[in-house]
């Protein structure tokens, strides 16, 4: 782990692709501009977990299923 | 070939049921090998690891119950699927039964995609508003019924 300080328009580089920029500080809150190839996927860690949480509150789904039946008919 | 499943015991099924994620789940980046199993409950679709029998998915067809759903994917990010044509790609949402009887919710915002010409497949993440990780199934369902 690197723990670092930075001012307002300074950056930080992840290799040599990946550059993060401090663009505001205000108060408690951040602005960062983040520049990534695209095939980079930048996301908010709370919207990663959420995902995570969820497919794990999937694969732990109950298995009664019969209130499922009927549901959805087959539009086909 | 036969397959042991979480839900359905031993189920018959040919190759091109099975689906490779290269990245896994989120969650479950271990596992890679699932096949598309269709549940007996219609239309719904088990998405079961044929590396681990308790690990399975439900997941349903999100456009038959939510006709404006979209994804909006950055090309680059479908590169591991090597699409050739949007008319390849199978979208599965999958489904979450919490266990104390609560609302049924459908994840709109990480779909498994599919291409269906190679099975490869990859859960994306969508970054418009509209689509959440807990939709309600039987809500969103009756609604789409009201508008039809």
């Amino acid at each position: 782990m690197l723990i670092l300080s930075r001012k307002t328009n300074e950056k930080i580089m992840i290799g040599n692709e990946i550059s993060l920029t401090i663009i505001e500080i205000r108060g408690d809150q951040v602005k960062v501009g983040i520049e990534a190839p695209k095939s980079v996927k930048v996301f908010r860690q709370e919207v990663f977990e959420a995902i995570q949480n969820e497919n794990r509150a999937a694969a732990g789904s109950g298995a009664n299923l019969e209130t499922l039946s009927g549901i959805l008919a087959r539009q086909d | 070939m036969e397959i042991e499943t979480k839900a359905m015991g031993t189920v018959s099924i040919v190759e091109k049921q099975i689906i490779e994620l290269e990245e896994g789940f989120y969650g479950f980046s271990q596992y890679h090998r699932f096949a598309l199993v269709d549940a007996k409950e219609n239309p719904f679709i088990w998405v079961q690891s044929l590396e681990k029998k308790d690990l399975a998915f439900l997941s349903v067809d999100p456009f038959l119950f939510r006709p404006d759903y979209e994804l909006d994917i950055d090309d680059s990010l479908l590169q591991p699927l090597a699409l050739e044509s949007p008319s390849d790609v199978i979208v599965l949402s999958l489904i979450t039964i919490p266990a104390d009887g609560g609302s049924i919710t459908v994840n709109l915002q990480g779909p498994l995609v599919i291409n269906k010409k190679n099975n490869r497949a990859m859960q994306a993440i969508l970054t418009d508003p509209r689509w959440q990780t807990k939709h309600d199934l039987l809500a969103e369902a009756s609604v789409n019924r009201g508008v039809q």
